[in-house]
């Protein structure tokens, strides 16, 4: 199955589980099916609960708050995740404050096509979660494999906060692997996991980035007989911060990977944690590998130049394991 | 304006008189420094957000705005309710997590709103559709949403994009615009160029509807007749009030800005309600006067009552931001 594949099935499974749920966005009801076909075939299963919004992201957004406080468990789908900023103000300014301003939930679920493709320039390549994580209301997760797609899908829709879901594009359709939605037996939401057992660095990365970390686990192990270990957040914000830590303990060195910009992210956040709280453990400073510090750029070339990959990933490793 | 009914007209009269006693004593609170932030009067638009408050019933929504004290008290906040959160007191709704007119409880209907203009349409709009497609509501029958915006809030795109996403919906949604002439001290010919704001419902493919904001039957008539339009299923309406801000945007404001001749165009509400009321026999001098005395007696008691409450406790505050608490292990069922 294909990581899109399992966005669909666990849109699916919620539509017939759950008579709360509705799906609302841009271009989602049949016959055309989102613009990436997350919800190909859904709106003709489900009758009057796959629904077309107009080009108004901030609508959009507050009528899922609307929505999930009368009761229903609202999935908002933002076409480009770019497009979300139109709605930063019901996501973090309402969404985001409902909970502590008057202790009642907002679970909505919205979820943004993030991470770059070739040529899509400035506006539809973008990583979002340094804006939403930074403001403690909100949940910010990004599935890196195609289980952690459907699970932390159907996860999401279960907390009752409302969860920013970061779907990486390139991943929608270059991501297959089998797996079984019937096991009961998978990470909770907020659960960091180690996808390679290493002992001599640790990687930390999310959404598309793991997939980079685990390619240079591989040839760092190959190629040069280090032995890297590759967590995978899932979940941007909150940080389970016991996994990072005890997977650094066991290393000693530690490299943070994103495809986003490095100032005030979540590479900056967990380098911080790090420095506080994984101070003892640290044979050597932490390193961090982000995006450019541009806007990203259209051209291939400087797109794929934009950032880090797996050999950046393997230069930096061979690089800290000589400190 | 004689189709009002006359127990309406007196109920709006009251709850004018009630937002108005509220509002001054809170004004008067600020004065004693006993309130933190300022407070905000809606002094000249009781009317017109009255009208809206009481003909809305239990199950209806209500997003009110800075000025819809009236509003609220006609959907039933009581005074206490209102004076605690102005007072931060942590008995109240918000227990001083937000404050003055951010305050309402998602469980009644009555929105507590973020100030960012325009961001409470799209929510009002969320509840109403998340009820049609759980089969919630009663055809010809109809719980309905009023949103308040004013003259200023009517230009940002949450406004516009939550309107046209209603009318797209056909939603039981009333926009009540109060166009009080300005944007805090903006005048309306920097706010807008069409000639009159009821032309935007044409746009949006929404009933519109205006009215003399400062004459309370006009109010009570055209906001009547709105709501019961969306009740029916006529979809979305846009009751525009003409009137005037009588009083600085919050306390902090003096209000100097406001011109002359723009004051000598609007009259006062309330004052001139009770006149005509009076004079047309509905209420006699002394029922005036037996109402205003009611009012400042609950509002009184709510002000004594509020002030003896516990403040928000710093060391005992739960700060959590999120529901769950342990979110490695929320999981689905």
């Amino acid at each position: 199955m294909k990581y899109l594949e399992a966005i669909r099935l666990a849109l699916s499974d919620l539509l017939a589980s759950d008579s709360r749920v509705f799906i609302y966005g841009q271009d989602i009801a049949g016959p055309f099916g989102g613009a990436f076909k997350a919800t190909k075939g859904l709106s003709e299963r489900f009758p009057g609960r796959v629904l077309n919004s107009p080009i108004s992201e901030d609508a959009m957004t507050g009528i899922a708050i609307g929505a999930a406080m009368d009761g229903a468990r609202p999935i908002v789908e933002y076409q480009f995740g770019d497009f979300a900023s139109v709605a930063f103000n019901q996501l973090v300014n309402h969404a985001g404050s409902i909970f502590y301003r008057t202790g009642r939930s907002c679970p909505i679920v919205a979820r943004f096509p993030v991470g770059g493709t070739p040529g899509g320039g400035p506006f539809h390549c973008q990583m979002p979660e340094a804006w939403l994580s930074n403001h403690p209301g909100l949940v910010v997760v990004a599935p890196a494999t195609v289980a952690d797609a459907y699970f932390m899908l159907k996860d999401a829709i279960a907390c009752r906060d409302p969860v920013c879901f970061l779907e990486h594009k390139y991943l929608y359709y270059h991501l297959e692997a089998d797996f079984d939605p019937q096991t009961a037996d998978h990470p909770g939401l907020g659960r960091a996991v180690v996808r390679r057992a290493g002992d001599d660095l640790t990687i930390v990365a999310y959404s598309g980035m793991v997939h980079h970390a685990i390619a240079a686990a591989a040839e760092l192990e190959a190629s040069y007989g280090i032995s890297a270990e590759v967590v995978d957040l899932r979940c941007v914000r909150p940080l389970d911060e016991e996994t990072i830590l005890a997977s650094l303990s066991r290393t000693g060195r530690i490299i943070i990977a994103s495809e986003g910009w490095p100032f005030g992210g979540p590479t900056a956040e967990i380098a911080a944690l790090v420095a506080e709280k994984g101070f003892a453990f640290l044979d050597a400073p932490p390193v961090r590998l982000c995006a450019r510090d541009t806007p990203i750029p259209f051209h291939p070339e400087l797109f794929s130049a934009h950032h880090p990959d797996d050999q950046a990933i393997v230069q930096a490793a061979l690089d800290l394991a000589k400190y | 304006m004689l189709m009002n009914d006359p127990a309406d007209r007196i109920r709006l009269f009251k709850v004018m008189v009630l937002a108005r006693t509220c509002d001054d004593r809170m004004a008067k609170l600020k004065a004693q420094n006993e309130v933190a932030g300022s407070v905000f009067v809606g002094r000249g638009q009781e009317a017109f957000s009255g009208s809206a408050g009481i003909r809305l019933r239990p199950g209806d929504l209500f997003a009110p705005l800075i000025r819809d004290q009236a509003g609220r008290f006609g959907f039933g906040e009581t005074p206490l309710e209102a004076v605690r959160t102005v007072l931060g007191r942590r008995t109240g709704a918000m227990r001083g997590r937000d404050g003055n007119v951010h305050r309402g409880d998602w469980g009644t209907g009555l929105l507590p709103m973020v100030s960012h203009l325009g961001a409470m349409v799209a929510p009002v709009v969320g509840t109403l559709l998340s009820r049609r497609l759980a089969g919630k509501q009663r055809d010809g029958d109809l719980s309905v949403g009023v949103a308040a915006i004013g003259d200023g809030g009517m230009n940002t795109g949450a406004l516009h994009e939550a309107v046209n996403a209603a009318a797209v919906e056909r939603l039981p949604l009333i926009l009540l615009v109060a166009d009080n002439q300005y944007a805090y001290s903006t005048t309306s010919d920097r706010t807008y160029a069409c000639k009159h704001l009821v032309e935007r419902a044409v746009g949006y493919g929404v009933a519109g509807h205006r009215c003399d904001g400062t004459d309370a039957d006009a109010c009570l008539a055209t906001v009547g007749a709105a709501i019961a339009a969306a009740r029916a299923g006529g979809g979305p309406q846009m009751v525009v009030a003409d009137l005037l801000r009588l009083a600085g945007h919050g306390t902090h404001d003096d209000a100097s800005y406001v011109a002359e001749d723009v004051k000598s165009r609007f009259g006062d509400c309330l004052q001139m309600y009770e006149r005509t009321l009076v004079q047309q026999g509905a209420l006699s001098a002394d029922a005036v006067a037996a109402i205003r005395d009611e009012a400042r007696k609950q509002v009184e008691a709510a002000v004594v009552q509020a002030l003896a409450e516990p403040q928000p406790d710093p060391a005992s505050e739960d700060w959590s931001a999120r529901s769950e608490r342990d979110l490695v292990n929320v999981r689905s069922a």
